[in-house]
């Protein structure tokens, strides 16, 4: 028990002595939580938008003074022929082109009925298919302006049905997406400060060869193994509680479950970690390689973790790949823990799952270890 | 000259002899590009949603039917009451619940009008809002069915076409993106661990009093990078051609002149990194997670940056990746050339410069 405390303490040491790593451990996290938190949005808002009036009547000016009061569309550009238009979806200078065809108004009064022409660039599929419902609201409520403007008395009146339909959006009414992501993005930052901190720490002694020798010291493997990563651990609890302050002043995050039960999985979920990243250590030789292989798996982890996109848009065998990844779990704790107040019950899959990983994540770490040296 | 050459040669071997560095630097660009391809995607598939019924009647049933025949939803469970929604959504999996009020058929006879309340759990509001215009609009198509009889004056219609990405595929959004995050923290990275390696175990020095000249000693270090760059470049791009099929309208030559500038704005960094990082376990943090995040977020790869908070756009001029994205979909998707993409070329040749120019100066004086 003595051993471990005199390495822990060796360890905490180096990691507070060298100055320029304590920045990097606990502020640049910190601001890419605060900062980046704002970034992560799909709110499509500020559209670019323009259009090409032939027709210039009062129905044709009416309809784009309905654009120009939405506060999805922005910046408003008119251009003088089509041309001109594509020219400028080329550019990027704008994301939607809307064409009124030259007699719009007469056309509309004479047959009921008129057509536009909506170009989108479509690159960004998903915030092309948002753009375009938000085109659609707006020329249908366009519509229904006009119908009771237009309607002559000789048109019959018979009363169409309607089913309303009402969005009640839970746990989230504003449909913040800060709510959403600061969650989400600290679990990112605990994640990769703790696995590239241990997976680099072990081959680092390999690679300046201190390694061999410990080796040679009475210390227990398994002394040394626990007194080598409980500072990660540390780092890891702490990170979690200064982002938790963070989240909580800064972006009023809302944090309705409990936090012990938070608390309490993450202890779980960091022993994780570090026995990935003592199991990068065994299987690496130079603190390059250990790095290449831990990038390597956190992007994939980060991809395919659902906090960007949704898991269950995927198909059937990439969702059974997201069952090894250990950050999918967190985030769903975290985001269903804090955001929803989910207790232990609901959880219960996740810790277990996170409790098995973290067994036979350490198991093979100490067993390749002692293969190792 | 031939000093210099000899010194890259033996550069080369040290990178190639590293097999397993070398299996994860090409394997990475073929695993994300295909993981993001066919396996990650921000539109809505198949999302768990939960029904609760209390009128049970004809239409709303032909309403459920519709639900659950689109490809957006499965229903997973049917509800009895209100008290219910609450567990199920804590519980995680049921993403929205249905709730069809009473006499839904005898109101929408009676009054010409009926309720159907969409609840999400909005923890998500991409997904709440997305399955919420989604389930609108199913319903909105069987009103319109019902309505058909009754002929309704005065539409305008509108006729959206899509440009660029008929299809809507996400894999036109990502295939820029992974090139982008692969090409630049491969080269940031790989730069100021190999430089800062040296640095470490003390063997620069040794470098620096050869008859090799400073400039020579990185260049030579980070000739090899260059090398292995281009590489994940042509590989990303050939599997998007042949796997995914994405279009390449612009010139193929211009595409490979803007990646090879791209490589060199990010090997600049890692070349900074380096003159910076006393340790490679610095240098590693600084570059991977100074620059994963950033160049993920804030470069338009999965976020939409002109929906960001003004000073957040303000610090995406200052990523290099924002720029090379906008140049990648420039030629590949919209087929444009140098006089439609002069202004972001010459930003990342500004960066280039800029840095390049910052390292000389922090290198000689370190060297002092």
């Amino acid at each position: 028990m003595n051993t471990i405390r005199y390495i822990v303490q060796k360890e905490f040491k180096q990691i507070f002595r060298n100055k320029g790593m304590l920045p990097i451990i606990f502020v640049l996290p910190l601001l890419q939580l605060v900062v980046l938190s704002n970034a992560a949005t799909y709110e499509i808002k500020n559209i670019a938008f323009g259009y090409v009036d032939y027709d210039r009547s009062s129905t044709s000016r009416g309809l784009i003074d309905k654009f120009e009061a939405s506060t999805y569309f922005n910046v408003l550009y008119a251009f003088p022929n089509a041309s001109n238009g594509s020219s400028a979806l080329l550019k990027g200078d704008v994301d939607i082109i809307l064409e009124i065809p030259r007699h719009f108004e007469r056309d509309l009064q004479k047959d009921g009925r008129n057509h536009l022409g909506v170009t989108i660039d479509a690159i960004d599929g998903a915030a092309a298919g948002v753009q375009n419902v938000y085109v659609n609201q707006i020329v249908n409520s366009f519509n229904t302006n006009i119908m009771s403007d237009l309607r002559r008395p000789s048109d019959a009146v018979s009363r169409p049905v309607v089913i309303e339909g009402i969005p009640l959006f839970w746990y989230n009414e504003t449909l913040n997406y800060k709510t959403f992501m600061v969650p989400g993005i600290l679990v990112l930052l605990v994640t990769m400060i703790t696995l590239f901190l241990s997976g680099m720490n072990i081959v680092r002694e390999k690679e300046i060869g201190t390694l061999e020798q410990i080796n040679v010291t009475p210390i227990r493997k398994n002394h040394f193994i626990i007194g080598k990563l409980f500072p990660f651990w540390v780092i890891g609890m702490g990170l979690l509680t200064i982002g938790l302050i963070l989240a909580k002043l800064i972006f009023n995050t809302p944090m309705i479950g409990s936090l012990t039960l938070l608390y309490f999985y993450t202890s779980i979920y960091i022993l994780v970690i570090l026995g990935m990243g003592l199991f990068i250590s065994n299987f690496t030789d130079t603190q390059q390689q250990a790095m290449f292989i831990a990038w390597f798996f956190v992007v994939i982890f980060i991809l395919m973790s659902g906090l960007f996109t949704p898991i269950e848009s995927m198909p059937k065998w990439a969702q059974l790949l997201t069952e090894f990844n250990p950050i999918k779990y967190f985030v769903e704790v975290m985001r269903m823990v804090m955001l929803k107040g989910s207790g232990l019950v609901d959880i219960l899959p996740q810790l277990l799952k996170t409790l098995l990983y973290a067994l036979i994540m350490n198991g093979l770490a100490v067993w390749s270890y002692k293969k190792a040296s | 000259m031939k000093r210099f050459i000899g010194f890259v040669q033996k550069e080369f071997y040290h990178i190639f002899r590293d097999k397993r560095s070398l299996f994860i630097l090409f394997g990475m660009p073929i695993a994300q590009i295909m993981l993001f391809g066919f396996a990650i995607t921000n539109e809505i598939n198949n999302v768990d949603i939960a029904i609760l019924d209390r009128s049970k009647d004809v239409t709303t049933q032909e309403i459920i039917n519709k639900i659950s025949a689109s490809k957006y939803f499965s229903i997973l469970q049917v509800l009895e009451n209100g008290t219910e929604i609450a567990p199920v959504f804590e519980k995680g999996r049921v993403k929205a619940v249905l709730y069809f009020e009473k006499d839904f058929s005898k109101k929408l006879i009676a009054e010409h009008r009926a309720k159907i309340q969409i609840v999400t759990d909005a923890t998500d509001p991409n997904m709440a809002n997305t399955i919420s215009n989604y389930i609108s609009s199913i319903v909105q198509n069987y009103q319109q069915e019902q309505n058909r009889a009754i002929d309704i004056k005065y539409q305008i219609v509108p006729e959206s076409r899509m440009i660029y990405n008929p299809e809507l595929k996400s894999v036109y959004m990502f295939v820029p993106g992974v090139m982008t995050v692969i090409l630049m923290l491969v080269s940031a990275m790989m730069t100021s661990i190999s430089i800062t390696r040296e640095k470490e175990q003390g063997t620069m020095e040794i470098l620096l009093v050869s008859p090799l000249k400073p400039f020579q000693v990185i260049l030579g270090k980070v000739f090899p990078y260059i090398f292995l760059s281009i590489i994940n470049a042509v590989v990303i791009v050939l599997l998007s051609i042949f796997v995914f099929h994405v279009p390449v309208t612009g010139s193929l030559i211009l595409l490979g002149l803007e990646t090879v500038l791209f490589i060199i704005v990010s090997l600049a960094l890692g070349i900074l990194i380096s003159t910076i990082a006393a340790t490679q376990q610095t240098a590693m943090m600084i570059s991977l997670m100074g620059l994963m995040l950033p160049v993920i977020l804030l470069s338009g790869f999965i976020f939409p940056i002109s929906s960001m908070p003004w000073p957040l756009q303000l610090i995406s001029h200052i990523v290099p990746a924002k720029w090379f994205i906008i140049i990648v979909k420039g030629i590949m998707l919209k087929g444009v050339g140098l006089a439609f993409l002069w202004k972001e070329t010459l930003v990342l040749v500004g960066m280039t410069l800029f840095l390049i120019g910052l390292s000389v100066k922090k290198y000689k004086i370190r060297l002092e």
